[in-house]
């Protein structure tokens, strides 16, 4: 019986397991060093804000590995040997496969700051990363101020994280605006008024100088490179992005850049290699996609993909339409299709906020065909299908707009907002559009 | 990490109270004081002015601490420390407020002199004495352990359903659903019941809470029951007409437009006290596929065990005989049913364990009219709680807060709808949603679980692949 062995249990590795089950009876083994049991990632700050216990991160119950006769392994690979197809463990203990699938995941970024492996530093990826917060910031006695490095997705959900056990935080951005790198400057704007009303201590456009350390080698103060500002605190979150996990298997015969190389079938240069999620990299980026993604959806896409492969379906890794979320504190953020930071050269931009409340969307289409490129809504959910099906079928944002209704998610009697939306549209650009009614024959495809 | 659930009564992430917050609980908690007092025979007098000056003061201080508790914080979810606090992670805390509410049922249902209840034309004393005037007020007469019980259930439902429309004030649903249930207990359960009975003193009693129908008011069909009504003049046979009615023809029609939830979270007075003060403990719920397997089984077997003894009663009284295949309907069908389910299941373990089991533990293990609404809604029904393409990232969030135990993420992040027999509509699973992925939904039966496994975003052709389901996975 072929070996199919997965390093990684998160939701690229587990996807790919679970379809290979799915679709063989292959003998299955999954390694981690990190956990015994598969647990989803974006729902560590769960756990340390007290919203549930570990255990209920873990989507499937513990009987669920063996029923499916999936093996779980839990140790450190150390070294891949391609030509014996043998993986080498931190404790001598070797490892045997047929097929091999990387799916090590990420590391927060270190960019050689001094002092940035003293007690009390930290990113916020894995659990033992919660562990170590858990311990140096158990409450505001214990750490008197946090500061947080880095304005991404993890950063300001860590400052949230501090902030429900009433830890003060600075949180230093090296950007002019929180995450405009990707968002435009509306949306950016709201972002950073959220964080400063939660009571956070944010810095826009600094960088960090060093990380000083008390005498015992732990954290006491961080120094500010613009100012020469210097904050005593406890505690520092790296969260500066990250970089595939894949110091491993730096000095196999795999092909390696940043993350390991994959063509578009996620195969390495080694046959019977294969690499998937936040570690695998595109020879040739995907789209408008970035050659390395670090998102979830993604990699769960890439786990049902070589599944495929694995089990004589050789097919190349297609995704579909960008999507993606996330949270900013209280507003929820979700978008479809691609909206930059930065409108492109054949781009035109339609934005609406509401004059009080945390709501706004911001849709991006072509100048002259009027295509509707993509969408960013905060505060307003919209149904995924419904976004999906007009980029597929290229429609216009007139036709987007004309039959809004369709497309929000939000819970009943919740108040709507499309009439005002197509009707500031259409004051700005002189149409005529007229929304039309929600349809679930549209809705459910019933009929076109 | 599990350090949380130690036996330490204080949260070890301590939140501070400002001074109107402890004004609010000063005044709820001197407010139970004087009904504590009364149990022990303590009477602050004039007792017909201290009852009030203590539901008052229970449902004033509510207010104002719940008010200056949510509107200190920006609107949005506010589950931070529910894991952490004694009250809600089965420390010493909630287990204290299990035994509390557990004995406070055994005394009711079956030690009510205990609480005070004048037997064999003695008055009343103890806690039930102090809800005479309300009671002589509405029906001229002494106030009985279920006037009493009725009063501080509603009271409950009041107060902390007031509370959770701070904490929830953002969300739309939960304030229209919340407003409902209110008043639907506060009107259809309490007060109209309580003045049709004075109105209707000299007619036999029978059950005036027109919501509350069989098989969840299980002696409606009860040959005492049923001449009560007969002999109930004009309301008499509205109330037997209607309970039929209700049962048959609207509950059907309704829960197949909208799923159960008009009844279970909207109207029904379990379920409203399980929305309001059992909110705090909706995440206790066991969410494990054993429990699902028992909660078939359970709730199937109380449907059929209603089912027969109806069938008995009804036989019992068109013949006119008091046995049933030489066993006596009383002590063979009726009485075990009253005690181990409207008792037993119902109240001691229904409402006592809320701080072990979650606040749902009657209407996802017993009640035989959510089974019934479960089977219509499961098979024929536009309900459904919709997935939105592929945008789960597994969190949990969803199934911890699911008072019903329904593990939701196992179907979010799979792109299908749920739709569950249990499901009780109350709309948390997508409000604690942190990507906007679950919205309840009345849409046409077609493509209504949605099973086809699509999670957006992916290319077309391998999600047919996928869709291909080789094993039940």
């Amino acid at each position: 019986m072929e070996h199919i062995v997965i390093i990684g249990n998160g939701i690229s590795g587990v996807t790919a397991a679970r379809h290979i089950r799915k679709l063989s009876d292959k003998k299955i083994t999954i390694i981690s060093a990190e956990t015994d049991y598969f647990f989803s990632r974006t729902a560590l700050m769960y756990v340390y804000m007290g919203h549930m216990k570990f255990e209920h991160t873990q989507p499937y119950e513990n009987w669920f590995w063996k029923k499916n006769r999936i093996e779980l392994k839990k140790g450190y690979v150390t070294r891949v040997d391609t030509k014996q197809k043998t993986l080498h463990f931190i404790n001598n203990d070797t490892l045997q496969y047929d097929k091999l699938i990387i799916a090590t995941g990420s590391k927060p970024n270190k960019f050689g700051w001094p002092g940035q492996d003293l007690d009390g530093v930290m990113g916020m990826y894995h659990k033992q990363d919660l562990e170590s917060l858990e311990k140096f910031a158990p409450n505001n006695n214990v750490c008197k101020r946090a500061v947080i490095v880095g304005g991404g997705l993890i950063g300001i959900e860590l400052a949230e994280m501090l902030h429900s056990r009433h830890i003060p935080v600075t949180f230093l951005v090296r950007e002019s605006s929180f995450w405009n790198k990707v968002l435009p400057k509306q949306e950016s704007e709201m972002i950073n008024k959220e964080i400063i009303s939660n009571g956070i201590d944010l810095r826009l456009g600094v960088n960090l100088k060093e990380i000083k350390p008390d005498e015992n080698g732990k954290v006491k103060s961080i120094v500010i490179a613009e100012t020469g500002e210097e904050i005593p605190c406890n505690v520092v979150g790296l969260t500066a992005g990250v970089s595939p996990n894949i110091d491993f298997i730096k000095d196999s015969e795999i092909e390696t850049n940043h993350g390991v190389k994959v063509n578009r079938y996620l195969e390495t240069n080694i046959p019977d290699v294969y690499a998937i999620g936040d570690c695998a990299e595109q020879h040739e980026a995907i789209g408008n996609r970035r050659p390395i993604e670090a998102v979830w959806y993604t990699g769960r896409m890439m786990g049902e993909t070589v599944a495929q492969t694995i089990c004589k379906n050789r097919i190349p890794y297609k995704p579909g339409h960008w999507f993606n979320s996330a949270k900013f504190f209280d507003i929820e953020y979700q978008t479809y299709g691609w909206i930059w930071a930065e409108p492109k050269e054949n781009e035109a931009r339609f934005y609406w906020q509401h004059e009080s409340e945390k709501k706004c969307i911001h849709i991006s289409f072509d100048k002259n065909t009027k295509e509707f490129i993509g969408i960013n809504c905060l505060g307003i959910r919209m149904r995924h299908e419904y976004f999906d099906k007009a980029l597929t079928e290229k429609r216009t944002v007139n036709y987007v707009l004309e039959h809004l209704a369709d497309a929000n998610f939000d819970p009943e009697f919740y108040k709507l907002h499309e009439p005002e939306i197509v009707a500031k549209f259409n004051n700005e650009h002189g149409t005529n559009i007229h929304l039309k009614k929600k349809s679930w024959k549209r809705i459910f495809n019933l009929t076109n | 990490m599990d350090k949380h659930s130690s036996f330490a009564i204080s949260n070890p992430h301590k939140v501070t109270l400002d001074n109107i917050q402890k004004l609010g609980l000063w005044l709820g908690i001197s407010g139970l004081l004087i009904l504590v007092l009364a149990t022990l025979n303590v009477h602050l007098e004039p007792k017909n002015i201290f009852v009030l000056v203590s539901i008052g003061f229970i449902l004033i201080g509510t207010t104002v601490y719940a008010r200056r508790t949510y509107l200190k914080q920006p609107s949005g979810i506010k589950n931070n420390h529910v894991w952490f606090k004694s009250l809600t992670n089965r420390s010493v805390l909630g287990w204290s407020v299990g035994i509390i509410l557990t004995l406070f049922y055994v005394l009711l249902y079956w030690f009510p002199k205990f609480l005070g209840l004048g037997i064999n034309g003695e008055p009343n004393s103890g806690l039930i004495v102090m809800f005479d005037s309300i009671s002589m007020f509405f029906k001229e007469q002494p106030a009985s352990q279920w006037f009493v019980y009725g009063t501080l259930y509603t009271l409950a439902i009041l107060a902390l359903g007031i509370k959770f429309m701070y904490k929830y004030r953002h969300n739309q649903y939960q304030l229209i659903r919340t407003t409902v249930v209110i008043i639907s207990q506060l009107f259809l359960a309490y007060l109209i019941p309580e003045i049709l009975e004075g109105l209707n003193s000299e007619t036999p009693y029978f059950a005036k809470d027109i919501k509350n129908m069989w098989p969840l008011n299980y002696y409606f069909f009860e040959s005492w029951h049923l001449d009560n009504m007969l002999n109930g003049g004009t309301l008499g046979m509205f109330y037997l007409v209607v309970g039929i009615f209700m049962f048959l023809v609207f509950t059907p029609i309704i829960t197949y437009f909208v799923g159960k939830r008009w009844y279970c979270s909207w109207i029904c007075g379990c379920g409203g006290l399980a929305e309001t003060a059992g909110d705090p403990f909706r995440h206790l719920s066991s969410k494990k596929l054993s429990a699902w397997k028992l909660e078939r089984w359970l709730i199937h077997s109380v449907m059929v065990f209603i089912f027969i003894v109806t069938v008995v009663v009804l036989y019992g009284y068109f013949t006119g005989s008091g046995e049933f295949l030489g066993l006596s309907i009383y002590n063979y069908f009726s009485k075990p049913y009253g005690f181990l389910i409207g008792a037993m299941f119902s109240g001691v373990i229904g409402v006592g364990f809320y701080p072990m089991l979650g606040n749902r533990v009657w209407c996802r293990f017993g009640c035989p009219l959510a089974g019934y609404m479960g089977i219509i809604q499961r098979f024929k029904s536009r309900f459904r709680i919709t997935t939105n393409g592929g945008q789960c990232i597994s969190c949990g969030n969803c199934s911890t807060y699911c008072e019903q135990g329904i593990d939701v993420r196992a179907y979010a992040q799979k792109g299908e709808n749920i739709v569950r027999a249990s499901c009780v509509g109350c709309g948390i699973c997508s409000a604690v949603c942190p990507r906007g992925v679950l919205k309840l939904e009345n849409g046409p039966e077609k493509g209504r679980i949605n099973p086809t496994d699509v999670l957006l975003g992916n290319d077309v052709d391998l999600m047919n692949l996928v869709n291909n389901k080789t094993s039940k996975f």
